[in-house]
């Protein structure tokens, strides 16, 4: 079976972003890029059902501007068969992305989507929902396992008090939780080879989706600063700090 | 203008979380409506229809919205959501999974996880792991939103008698069945509801260790949590994981014990009124942020704390 994995270029995990000083928007400039550590773990899962014979081609998608091509091939260095980037200016809402990969996946007709839970960079956690529901399909998300049989996939998720299994007809659409792999490094011949895969690009405007948004960024700022605090020299003072002074226990 | 509320329950009685979003659909303003889907879920409903400031209680109680499947709750709420101009749900992994669902069915965006209430209209809500905070306006006719617990107090439970009425009709997608659910035992208060938090990290060495830090939790009536590393490591099971990607917690009191704080991990837990850190490295990044900072091994710490609390 087909199998679709979507991946965002974010800021790499590493790096602390800040507030512009005028507010307008996180500092990005001149910043590591990296592809979104739950994508990376899509692609991996992606990867492990073409090496066990469940998965015939892995497509990797990616909707941004041009140098998201970079995650692409990196996509494509780690196993993936080819690569679509749908070209998109300006800061996309995740309805928008939806629709844009709902586009994609009506042209590839895939059995099988993965996508990250969340990234790291809008925390929203809501593209691989929403392009589940307008896609009509059943979604699996925050899988720490998945099994493909019987033309189902049953995906073990992670919610708030432990674990639940359910069983999603496919074709379905699966978002990645951090346990679900351990994503591998490319080696550099896979990363030569993948600069020969074939990479497609569409617009959002071929794709006939419209990407203007009605929620808007006003402002942009850094977090509360907590106050320096100070070091306790034993247990004691810390337990008579707590109850004396901060009063929390 | 009136606000539907998502509750999040477990057909017996609500969760914590409800009781906070009820507190963000109040400062937003306007009539506040609690739809309670599930099965067998009377319990559930009443429940809401007691809480302070809800003034009705929609009830869908039906099998096909027993384990809150989104694929058969959120054409529901969206068939409900018309009459509304917010619908809200906690920002937990429940309402994570069902209410983009939801916005997409309704043909609109999200915010996620807001963190206040600028008005009716405009919200403030984290991104890049909490080192920037958002204002987004959402001019949509229907708003959608989820709302982080650990950023609005608790509705009182009780004092409340909404009227209920029932609602919807059955949605079974029948794309997508329940097969089973192994829950974490512990006896201690929710993590995302204590008022104390005792974390620990890699440096805690292995699972065993961790009876150190619940002798702790014990005593003062807290929850046990953990950093990644420690989740990961296999220590203790990943419900526990406090960060960016676990659970966001803001108790009274949060104690870090070896856990060198890394930005996943402050995003989860940097709002805690105070933060104590034990922790052997002394240049560890997790003092730039606790109120009190103890350098010292936690093996010798940890069991003269437990005595003298």
């Amino acid at each position: 079976m087909k199998v679709l994995v979507t991946v965002k270029r974010v800021v790499d995990y590493n790096v602390k972003v800040r507030a512009k000083s005028d507010g307008t928007g996180p500092e990005l400039g001149n910043v590591k890029m990296s592809i979104n550590p739950f994508c990376e773990i899509a692609v991996e899962e992606a990867v492990r059902l073409k090496e066990a014979g469940v998965a015939t081609e892995v497509v990797i998608v990616s909707v941004g501007d041009k140098s998201c091509q970079e995650q692409i091939r990196s996509a494509l260095a780690l196993g993936a068969d080819r690569g679509i980037h749908v070209e998109a200016e300006g800061s996309l809402q995740p309805l928008a992305i939806a629709k844009l990969l709902e586009a994609v996946v009506d042209r590839e007709e895939p059995e099988l989507i993965i996508m990250g839970k969340q990234s790291i960079d809008g925390d929203n956690n809501q593209t691989g929902q929403m392009l589940a529901a307008l896609t009509g399909r059943p979604q699996g998300t925050f899988a720490s396992k998945l099994d493909i049989a019987d033309g189902k996939a049953q995906v073990i998720r992670e919610i708030d008090g432990g674990l639940q299994t359910v069983s999603l007809a496919l074709p379905a659409i699966v978002t990645t939780d951090l346990r679900l792999n351990e994503p591998r490094y490319a080696s550099l011949p896979n990363i030569m080879k993948a600069k020969r895969k074939p990479l497609d690009t569409l617009t959002a405007s071929e794709l006939g989706v419209d990407t203007v948004s009605k929620v808007t960024l006003v402002s942009a700022e850094p977090p509360a600063t907590r106050q320096a605090g100070i070091k306790v020299a034993s247990v004691s003072e810390l337990v008579e700090k707590l109850k004396n002074e901060a009063k929390v226990i | 203008m009136s606000i539907l509320i998502v509750a999040e329950h477990d057909n017996a009685s609500l969760k914590a979380a409800t009781l906070n979003t009820v507190t963000a659909a109040s400062e937003i303003g306007g009539d506040i409506h609690i739809l309670v889907a599930g099965s067998d879920c009377q319990a559930a409903a009443d429940a809401a229809a007691s809480v302070a400031g809800v003034s009705k209680v929609l009830v869908a109680d039906n099998a096909a919205y027993g384990h809150q499947l989104a694929e058969n709750l959120a054409p529901l709420v969206a068939e409900v959501a018309g009459d509304y101009s917010h619908v809200l749900a906690p920002a937990t992994t429940s309402g994570k999974n069902l209410m983009p669902r939801v916005a997409a069915l309704l043909d609109v965006d999200q915010v996620s996880d807001i963190i206040a209430v600028v008005s009716a209209d405009t919200f403030k809500r984290p991104i890049y792991a909490g080192n920037v905070i958002a204002t987004v306006k959402n001019e949509e006719a229907i708003k959608v939103i989820t709302v982080r617990g650990a950023a609005f107090d608790a509705s009182a439970a009780e004092g409340g008698s909404a009227e209920q009425t029932n609602v919807g009709a059955a949605h079974d997608a029948g794309i997508s069945s329940f097969v089973g659910e192994e829950v974490a035992k512990s006896d201690r208060p929710e993590l995302t509801a204590a008022k104390v938090v005792v974390s620990g990290g890699r440096g805690m060495q292995n699972g065993d260790n961790f009876a150190l830090l619940e002798a702790i939790a014990d005593k003062v009536g807290g929850a046990v949590g953990a950093s990644r590393a420690a989740v990961d490591a296999g220590f203790v099971p990943n419900d526990m994981q406090v960060g960016q990607t676990g659970k966001i917690v803001a108790p009274e009191l949060y104690v870090a014990v070896g856990i060198s704080g890394a930005i996943q991990h402050l995003a989860g837990m940097k709002d805690s009124k105070v933060i104590v850190a034990i922790n052997k490295d002394e240049d560890a990044p997790i003092f730039q942020v606790a109120d009190y900072g103890l350098v010292a091994d936690l093996f010798e710490a940890l069991p003269e704390l437990s005595e003298q609390l």
